[in-house]
């Protein structure tokens, strides 16, 4: 136990990020506006994955990190579409995952938004259409913001729903 | 050497004494043509004399009037072997190898999703095929160019029931609690414990290896590096390979070592975050912290000297697109130091910690025998005591001279497969720091010529099992076609087994010390 103490308090306190301001969140798209006033300044989000190579995957748990934090700027992941507010979605929606993808955004309760994350998510990624993949989130259900990257890095992810919050 | 046997353009040889031509290429592959008896004998005989089927698949090349083909590559005696068996392009059928090698199983369905090729199997379920298309389409034909959607309710899958007092059954997925690949898991249980788990894969299809065929060789790196991005660089190395075998393309030695460096450093980033996250589904979230806090500062460190957190697109076939200087050099020298540091003190910490042991030991247990009869590769092999490592057994340049150990554990639980990790980023950081001392000096990358050979084959042993890809080329037509196997096709089979009479909530960990591929399975 000493031994873990002793790394604990080895490793300090991580220097906290604040929340980016407006005007740094370039790369993102989004149409609506804040969710500050609809949803409060505590987002649940819950993930889809509909076919990804699993590149954005590996940001959104590094989002968890020490460094990156997620929950310190009041997001968090859940475990099931009913506790959420944001459906993160991944990957160029696999035929075989387009009516998961519906059930699960028909799942989540009203105000919802949707976050298209990555290049495929956004149609501008290497899986253009084709017999086993439909394309864009978009076309399967509507988005609302884009996070495009190959993966994005957890920093632009953040500033992204920084920004959803902080606006 | 032709994809054509020259005699008579049709290439058939009696019996089991084939042709066997040498590929070029690092690995000592060995190709022949095979008719129907030679093909079952051959099989038969590297069965009995503990072969190896690495992968098997097919190709349309009705183009070249050789039907349709069905390729196995296995590893035998000091060599690996591939062979192609033509089938007529009316009436394709093969004799099944996974009475032989159960590993067969599934790519056999996947054969017959994607080209309509049928064997004697008795599991005639569809694989890959969900609800993209039809039972009467078959995507990789040549001729085929869109299906519509079948509605789910009209293609029911049969999962097998179990039956008997107390049995139910648990379904998990397509859409997972965590955030994962989708993939769905029927457990067939009774109160806590597990009967049957039965996997379903197949959501994540993308129909690669359609795309790949319309694209030219040496472009579409980018696309095979994105297949399954934590093995990003493994994959695209072993494409590489594959395209500079047909292109005679000779790698600069720098470039070679620079690709070692790559592939062990991509070992250490997904060991990193495999154990945080095995700590984490053991109950132990301090283990989460510290290791996703080292495997951050490590790809922070990838995306300063090569460009990008998970090395997407710095291996490229004729060589690498990035280079390091004696800054880099020793950037990463004191970064090996500072990981091997503290990846030893979290051992001790983890070793010590009775709650997360208590988890750990026993769980999700495959001992030597039963992986050995699966065709067990990779990683979760060397958890269970079987020797499976190309970097040992056919080592190639660099690590013909790097000299690699291999890591084994023998008691095949969640345990083994944390100290094979930890023992891996011990042997990978020296790994590094020898390629950093002795790494040679000139170009790193030589430019690649038009492909004019016909066959190509190349593995790189990645973090999970060895990676491979087979490239074959009909030159006449101008065809080619790409088969990309992931090592997760043998090793998902195995979690089925290694979860038996678990307890359900040890499921997510023991799926976790396997950490397999959807996307790379699934393609």
């Amino acid at each position: 136990m000493h031994k873990l103490l002793r790394q604990i308090v080895k490793t300090g306190m991580l220097r906290s990020r604040p929340c980016p301001r407006r005007d740094r969140a370039r790369d993102i798209h989004t149409s609506p506006p804040s969710l500050a006033e609809e949803l409060g300044r505590a987002l649940a989000v819950r993930h889809v994955d509909t076919g990804s190579c699993n590149g954005c995957e590996l940001e959104i748990q590094a989002l968890g990190n020490a460094i990156y934090n997620l929950a310190a700027i009041g997001v968090r992941l859940v475990a099931s579409p009913r506790h959420a507010d944001i459906l993160l979605v991944t990957g160029p929606v696999a035929r075989a995952m387009a009516a998961p993808l519906r059930a699960t955004y028909d799942a989540v309760p009203a105000p919802k938004r949707v976050v298209a994350l990555g290049d495929c998510a956004c149609g501008c990624g290497v899986y253009s259409p084709n017999y086993a993949t439909v394309g864009k989130v978009d076309d399967v259900i509507p988005v609302d913001v884009a996070i495009p990257g190959c993966p994005p890095p957890p920093e632009t992810i953040r500033e992204a729903f920084a920004t959803l919050i902080c606006r | 050497m032709s994809f054509v046997h020259p005699n008579d353009g049709f290439p058939m040889t009696r019996g089991p004494a084939v042709g066997w031509a040498r590929l070029p290429g690092p690995l000592p592959v060995d190709h022949a043509w095979v008719d129907d008896a030679s093909w079952r004998a051959l099989c038969e005989q590297w069965h009995a004399q503990d072969g190896r089927l690495i992968t098997l698949w097919g190709s349309d090349e009705r183009p070249a009037g050789l039907g349709f083909v069905v390729h196995a590559v296995f590893t035998y005696a000091d060599a690996w072997h591939w062979i192609s068996l033509a089938t007529p392009g009316d009436r394709p059928r093969f004799s099944a190898l996974s009475d032989l090698f159960p590993e067969a199983a599934r790519l056999e369905r996947a054969l017959f999703d994607l080209l309509g090729i049928s064997c004697d199997a008795r599991d005639k379920r569809p694989w890959l095929r969900h609800e993209a298309w039809g039972p009467a389409d078959f995507p990789l034909r040549r001729d085929f160019t869109q299906a519509a959607p079948v509605p789910k309710e009209a293609d029911p899958y049969p999962f097998v029931r179990v039956q008997g007092a107390g049995v139910h059954e648990i379904a998990v997925g397509p859409v997972h609690a965590g955030t994962i690949e989708p993939g769905h898991f029927r457990f067939s249980v009774v109160g806590d414990e597990i009967l049957r788990l039965e996997e379903r894969l197949g959501y994540t299809h993308k129909g690669i290896a359609k795309r790949l065929e319309g694209m030219g060789l040496t472009d579409a790196g980018r696309l095979v590096g994105r297949v399954c991005a934590d093995s990003t660089a493994a994959y695209a190395g072993a494409y590489a390979l594959a395209v500079e075998a047909v292109s005679a393309c000779a790698v600069p030695p720098r470039g070679v070592w620079l690709r070692a460096l790559l592939w062990e450093r991509e070992r250490i980033a997904n060991h990193l975050g495999d154990l945080g996250a095995l700590c984490q589904d053991g109950g132990l979230a301090f283990g989460h912290t510290q290791f996703g806090l080292l495997k951050e500062r490590y790809l922070q460190t990838q995306a300063r000297l090569f460009g990008h957190r998970y090395l997407m697109d710095t291996i490229v076939p004729g060589g690498v697109a990035c280079d390091i200087d004696s800054a880099a050099i020793s950037d990463m020298e004191r970064e090996c130091t500072a990981l091997l540091e503290a990846t030893r003190r979290l051992r001790h910490i983890i070793d010590d910690h009775a709650g997360l042991q208590e988890r750990f030991l026993g769980a999700g247990r495959l001992d030597r025998t039963r992986a050995r009869a699966l065709g067990a590769v990779g990683l979760a092999a060397r958890a269970s005591g079987i020797h499976s490592d190309l970097r040992l057994l056919w080592p190639s340049p660099p690590y013909d001279s790097l000299k690699a150990r291999i890591c084994l554990q023998e008691q095949g639980d969640v345990a083994a497969r944390v100290a094979v990790r930890f023992d891996e980023i011990e042997e990978s950081a020296r790994l590094i720091r020898v390629i950093l001392a002795e790494i040679p000096q000139g170009p790193v990358r030589a430019p690649c010529a038009p492909p004019k050979g016909t066959l190509g084959l190349g593995a790189v042993e990645g973090w999970r099992g060895p990676i491979v890809v087979a490239i074959t080329r009909t030159p006449e037509c101008a065809r080619h076609h790409v088969h990309i196997h992931d090592p997760s096709w043998q090793n998902w089979p195995l979690l089925e087994h290694a979860v038996l009479l678990d307890l359900v909530p040890d499921f997510p960990l023991i799926n976790k010390s396997f950490n397999l591929a959807y996307s790379g399975h699934d393609q």
